[in-house]
């Protein structure tokens, strides 16, 4: 019996069919596996986004060219810019989750940022990596399970590194804090109370910024009376830099010790003649010997990125390197969890056994209790000779 | 400490002063004011920045330069956005001065960028030292600067044929309009100086600061406040109010710690408006019944 289609109906069709195609359907090797970035992209720390992008893309490029992920899938980086604002950190992480479909989504320099998408991936059970952002409950978040794992640095373990550092190479007994006046100066305000207590020293004080200050003179000068020999910094690169610049208005040359936040913008610049005084921790160096990742790696940069002629111009270094290795990790995650789904991949990545990575050899770096796979073991003492960051010697 | 909230606070003081100056020309002469004050801040510094830095102009030619742009910028608020409004006898000039400096700070932010940028200047880069106390030549520059054009805004409105006629426009504008005095090209002239000093702060501050396409905003609502407090009419009250703002600031975050100097600083604002509502040096105005 022959049935007639009206024009409503006979439009309807290919479409329901076309659509019908799409739903239950199992991804083809064709389809890529989207890798999700949060970062800054723009503004005062847009150097840290561009730093982990550079590590990721020289990452990616690798596992694609040797045959992608999950027989023959090829990762793509879906990029979105925070801006360093938690409300649009998490609206581009909703986003990346549910209309790019990432399987999972990399974090940028800001602690606030991370912290606000913690909740929403541990409910979305999508894991997150964090490269750079390093308050320490991003990781020790209390979720059970838990989806955040970390290549990076951890305010705690930083914390007492930073101590060690200033009473090592300064002889700090009576160290002041200046903290940017946010939810990682909070973080960071405990944790290096204790590493002074743990190293037997006290403090002279402790003093707040905000991101837009124009004059720190006020807090500097109340450390300096309350007899601080040292300053231990933890703030992004342009409050960073007003910091340095009303220490050298003050003419009041202290030592000052510096959490990474500074080399996540253009801080050489911003504060002048006085940048390379500033010691500040990073976990990775391209100076001096490198190790065969480190080689290759070093090479793809400066074959892929015109501006790196060397190791001083990949700045800013941690980005780059903590990018690089937590996305291979990712990849052995992958191939442990045989897809993407959010809570196989966790599985993964606590079931990657090691790997010979950037940074170092990993070894289980991930376990129930700790999803942090660096530690204070890792860390690395540099500052600004110019524009390049340099490790310090001797 | 006391040496360092008063070099600290007389400084930033002096800027406020210098941005509320502008607040109080166009209020005295049309009872007007560009809410996006804080923009023309921003313009002065990243036109010099343009200029100095990307261009390599010497600073003599940059910042002439960029205070012509603030200038220019000036009148074209006046014209657009407090003009049609004024003539229409209503008060959207208020929205219309805001919206327009939002426009200007995302034309910059897509022009100049997100990332704050440096001005470097000879005279912020060895400072003096006295004693424990650290100065830069730029800050003791400053307070000169803001003083010296509160006296030459002082003397121009009282000691030049300008000054007279805008006074005349004020006082009487009609009379002064039949007396073939241009009431609404002084109008826009007053702008086009509001920007202008606006400007200066903001070159001035650039070296100290940095130069970013949203730094106006936080120095446009402190000099609002500060023209609220000085009275709005009075040139000189304004530039004392800046500078007993800025002291205030200093000394809250020198010895009650810097957790507390918005609301120790605004607060003072609150009770000195209470007290004096009319604002600190502000002219009563007499009512006769």
């Amino acid at each position: 019996m022959p049935t007639n289609l009206t024009r409503r109906q006979a439009l309807a069709l290919p479409a329901g069919i076309a659509l019908g195609s799409l739903v239950g359907r199992p991804a083809t090797a064709a389809e890529p596996v989207k890798i999700g970035l949060v970062a800054a992209l723009s503004g005062p720390s847009a150097k840290s986004g561009e730093g982990i992008t550079r590590g990721l893309t020289i990452a990616i490029d690798e596992i694609n060219a040797r045959g992608g992920v999950l027989g023959g899938r090829m990762l793509e980086l879906v990029r979105r810019d925070d801006e360093s604002n938690p409300a649009k950190g998490q609206t581009a992480a909703r986003e990346l989750i549910d209309k790019e479909g990432a399987a999972i989504l990399f974090g940028g320099i800001d602690s606030p940022v991370s912290q606000a998408i913690v909740p929403l991936v541990n409910a979305a059970h999508v894991p997150f990596m964090g490269v750079w952002a390093a308050a320490t409950n991003i990781t020790r978040n209390g979720a059970n399970p838990n989806y955040v794992f970390r290549v990076s640095a951890v305010d705690v373990l930083v914390d007492r590194a930073l101590i060690k550092h200033a009473m090592a190479t300064f002889g700090a007994k009576t160290p002041g804090l200046i903290l940017v006046n946010n939810g990682w100066g909070e973080s960071n305000f405990a944790g290096l109370t204790a590493a002074a207590a743990a190293a037997g020293i006290k403090l002279a004080g402790s003093e707040k910024f905000d991101d837009k200050d124009v004059d720190m003179t006020p807090q500097l000068q109340r450390l300096r009376d309350a007899g601080a020999d040292t300053l231990i910094l933890v703030g992004n690169a342009a409050p960073g830099a007003q910091v340095v610049k009303s220490l050298q208005r003050s003419a009041w040359t202290v030592p000052v010790v510096s959490h990474w936040g500074i080399s996540g913008g253009r801080f050489p610049e911003l504060a002048g003649s006085w940048a390379g005084k500033v010691h500040f921790v990073q976990t990775y160096s391209f100076f001096g010997p490198q190790n065969d990742v480190g080689k290759r790696v070093l090479a793809a940069l400066m074959a892929k990125y015109p501006d790196i002629k060397g190791p001083g111009d990949v700045t800013p270094p941690v980005g780059v390197a903590n990018a690089y290795d937590a996305m291979q990790l990712t990849a052995l995650a992958l191939a442990k969890a045989g897809a993407t789904d959010g809570d196989k991949l966790r599985e993964g990545f606590l079931g990657v056994e090691g790997y010979q990575g950037l940074i170092k050899n990993f070894t289980k770096p991930f376990t129930d209790e700790n999803h942090d796979a660096l530690n204070e073991n890792d860390y690395v003492m540099v500052r600004y000779n110019g524009d390049q960051i340099e490790p310090i010697t001797g | 400490m006391l040496a360092t909230a008063l070099v600290s606070g007389l400084g930033l003081g002096s800027i406020y002063g210098l941005i509320a100056l502008g607040f109080t020309l166009t209020f005295a002469v049309s009872g007007t004011v560009n809410f996006a004050q804080g923009s023309s801040v921003m313009l002065g510094a990243v036109i010099c920045h343009a200029l100095a830095v990307g261009m390599h102009w010497p600073m003599i030619a940059a910042a002439p330069a960029a205070l012509l742009g603030c200038a220019i910028w000036g009148f074209i608020v006046e014209r657009i956005a407090v003009r049609p409004f004024v003539t229409r006898g209503t008060n959207s000039w208020l929205m219309a001065t805001v919206a327009l400096g939002i426009v200007l700070d995302n034309l910059v932010m897509v022009l100049f960028g997100k990332e704050p940028r440096a001005l470097p200047s000879v005279l912020a880069d060895e400072p003096w030292v006295i004693g424990k106390i650290g100065i830069f030549p730029l800050q003791v520059l400053i307070p000169a600067v803001g003083l010296g054009l509160a006296f030459l805004v002082h003397l121009g409105m009282h000691r030049t044929e300008l000054g007279l006629r805008l006074r005349a426009a004020v006082d009487h504008p009609d009379a002064a309009r039949l007396m073939s005095i241009d009431v609404t090209m002084l109008i826009a002239v007053t702008y086009a100086a509001a920007a202008f000093l606006a400007g200066i702060g903001g070159i001035l501050i650039a070296p100290l600061y940095n130069v970013a396409y949203d730094m106006g905003t936080l120095f446009g609502i402190k000099a609002f406040a500060v023209a609220i407090l000085g009275g709005l009419t009075n040139p000189w009250g304004v530039v004392m109010a800046g500078l007993a703002y800025g002291l205030v600031e200093a000394c809250a975050t020198t010895w009650l710690g810097s957790s507390s100097t918005q609301i120790v600083t605004f607060t003072a604002v609150i009770a000195a408006l209470a007290l004096a509502p009319s604002g600190l040096f502000g002219l009563r105005t007499k009512v006769r019944v």
